[in-house]
């Protein structure tokens, strides 16, 4: 088991488990605002500390933009019970059409090329969900997850051996983002860049969870069958948060694709979904900043591990054993230990005693 | 035309003849009880007038649109609503939540999205509460509510959408006796606007709150008619004494 926030989460465990939890429960007490205040914090001051250090900016610009696929998966898994493998192809996918986009066209402006990715990423994921969860009969979660497995892994197949793209060696030198006359290379103009947009997205997601809407994901994740009886479309739900974390994934890749000047087979394959995952759980799934905190932790460890010469060789294990001894130990992620049951999950209506 | 007409409904599971021609009748306004020995295809019929599975041959026509093939979804907004038996009542959300989820199914994605219903609806979910004796525990998670008070949640839930016709199947089970008393107090009020089928094991409730008796055996209807005509009938007599 993975993560209790799934769909397959029982009704019986719970009530026995939980019950005796109950006085506890009620009167819990909101921390992910104050998670998200120290992050913000956080952020603003990255570029300020480390404005020495071009490298280390350049390693937060990173986070900022894999925050946006782990967030995509956050949206798919987290909120909305749908297990994708396959995040990475409307990352991938949205940046090799921004950097095709700079290539054959030579246009690059933030304006134009943003809301392309934006909508490139919509448009597959939207495509995708109507293939997998549009059927008369309701769709497993493993036919799910194995259906955007094979998409991700199709796609990276597709792309290395497809010359216009560049084959086996991707895109490289992508055409720097502009706006106006001015160009965004590394450094902290694009910080700021990627940090608004994230903001922006994170804003939209949070919102999204906290609404009603957000009450019908969280009983989805419950018990999906008696949200149908309520008169849900619940797959059409899903279907709706499944493009608009597509959206986001693309938003990811195309910024991407211009912050590294390069994208390749790999950023759409099975490689980087399953990273996705990850950040997601270990962060802790379901809470959108703890994804964001899983992306910070996983990226952060891979840079120092990797610089320090004794363990050069074989940093990635470390790393491996680390996450798997998280994600067996600790399956609602680092948030988990901060944040109750019960606030991860959601409360909608009413909380004036108590809380 | 009566509110929901069931005509030669069969079913069957691999070779056990689940429902075999059953006609039913349900009148608007009316209370209809499904009563029979265990394994007379009580449940299954209930399942086949909510969409939870379909039946193999026969219609079943709900305000004379045909819904045998319907989807749940379909049949929740034509305005039928079912009580499970095992009550599914969402355990990780509060018990007010539960309730607003029900009463907010009618809106569209947008309002949704939106939350532009959370504060008109609360009148009527607090209403429901009060009813159902759940405002006490509001801000409670429905799993830490007792197996009757759970029972209670779930019809208020049926309730909140508003139905036609309220399918309740065993709405008394695991009860205690006060507790099932209560609930045929807490379900009188709905007859002004909603017809009633119900599943039960417990002949007294029954009695006391039902206007119509189907009595099914071995998939079929045996025999049907007011209580009084039931409690008379010699062909259900016959079954409930030599088999039960």
């Amino acid at each position: 088991m993975l993560t209790d926030a799934g769909p397959g989460l029982g009704a019986a465990p719970a009530r026995t488990r939980m019950g005796r939890q109950a006085g506890r429960a009620r009167a819990f007490r909101r921390v992910l605002p104050w998670v998200e205040a120290v992050a913000l914090i956080v952020a603003l001051a990255v570029p300020v500390v480390l404005s020495e250090r071009t490298d280390l900016v350049t390693l937060a610009t990173n986070v900022l933009i894999l925050s946006l696929l782990a967030i995509s998966f956050d949206l798919c898994w987290g909120l909305s019970g749908i297990m994708s493998f396959g995040q990475a192809l409307f990352f991938g996918v949205a940046g090799y059409a921004i950097a095709l986009v700079g290539r054959d066209l030579e246009f690059s402006q933030l304006w134009g090329t943003l809301p392309l990715a934006m909508l490139v990423g919509l448009l597959l994921a939207g495509l995708f969900a109507a293939f997998l969860l549009l059927g008369r009969k309701p769709p497993t979660t493993i036919f799910v997850a194995l259906g955007t497995l094979t998409g991700s892994y199709a796609a990276e197949r597709l792309v290395s051996g497809w010359q216009y793209v560049g084959a086996g060696n991707g895109l490289s030198s992508v055409k720097l983002l502009q706006f106006g006359g001015y160009e965004f290379v590394e450094g902290t103009a694009f910080y700021f860049l990627a940090l608004a947009l994230l903001l922006l997205i994170y804003a939209g997601a949070r919102f999204l969870k906290q609404s009603q809407l957000g009450l019908v994901l969280a009983g989805m994740r419950q018990n999906e069958e008696r949200l149908a009886f309520f008169g849900y479309r619940v797959q059409l739900f899903k279907a709706l948060v499944f493009s608009l974390a597509g959206m986001v994934a693309g938003l990811g890749g195309a910024l991407y694709s211009y912050h590294q000047g390069f994208i390749g087979p790999g950023n759409m394959g099975p490689g980087l979904s399953t990273t996705a995952v990850l950040y997601c759980l270990l962060g802790g799934s379901g809470t959108l900043i703890g994804p964001v905190i899983g992306t910070a932790t996983v990226e952060v460890l891979s840079y120092v591990l990797s610089d320090i010469d004794a363990i050069k060789q074989f940093w990635p294990v470390i790393l491996g054993l680390v996450l798997l001894t998280v994600v067996m130990f600790q399956p609602k992620g680092i948030l988990g230990m901060l944040v109750s049951d019960r606030e991860r999950i959601g409360a909608y209506g009413r909380r004036r005693r108590g809380g | 035309m009566a509110l929901l007409q069931i005509r030669g409904v069969s079913k069957t599971f691999r070779t056990l003849r689940a429902l075999d021609g059953v006609d039913i009748d349900v009148e608007a306004g009316t209370f209809h009880g499904l009563i029979g020995p265990n394994g007379s295809g009580k449940s299954t019929l209930l399942k086949a007038i909510a969409g939870a599975h379909f039946a193999d041959t026969g219609t079943i026509v709900f305000e004379g649109r045909d819904i045998t093939r319907a989807t749940p979804y379909e049949r929740a907004r034509a305005g039928l609503s079912l009580k499970f038996q095992i009550t599914a009542v969402l355990p990780e959300l509060s018990v007010y939540d539960n309730v607003l989820l029900a009463t907010q199914s009618g809106e569209s994605l947008a309002r949704l999205l939106l939350s532009s219903s959370r504060r008109a609806l609360d009148g009527e979910v607090s209403g429901l509460l009060e009813r159902f004796r759940l405002i006490d525990r509001a801000d409670d998670l429905a799993a830490e509510l007792s197996h009757g008070e759970q029972q209670w949640l779930e019809i208020a839930m049926a309730l909140a959408l508003k139905p036609k016709l309220l399918l309740l199947d065993e709405p008394t089970g695991g009860m205690s006796p006060e507790e099932r008393h209560v609930t045929g107090k807490l379900l009188e009020p709905i007859k002004a606007h909603c017809a009633l089928i119900i599943v039960e094991h417990d002949l007294h409730f029954i009695r006391d709150i039902c206007d119509q008796l189907t009595v099914l055996d071995q998939g079929k209807v045996l025999d049907q008619g007011d209580v009084e005509a039931i409690q008379r009938s010699a062909k259900v007599q016959q079954v409930f004494t030599t088999r039960v």
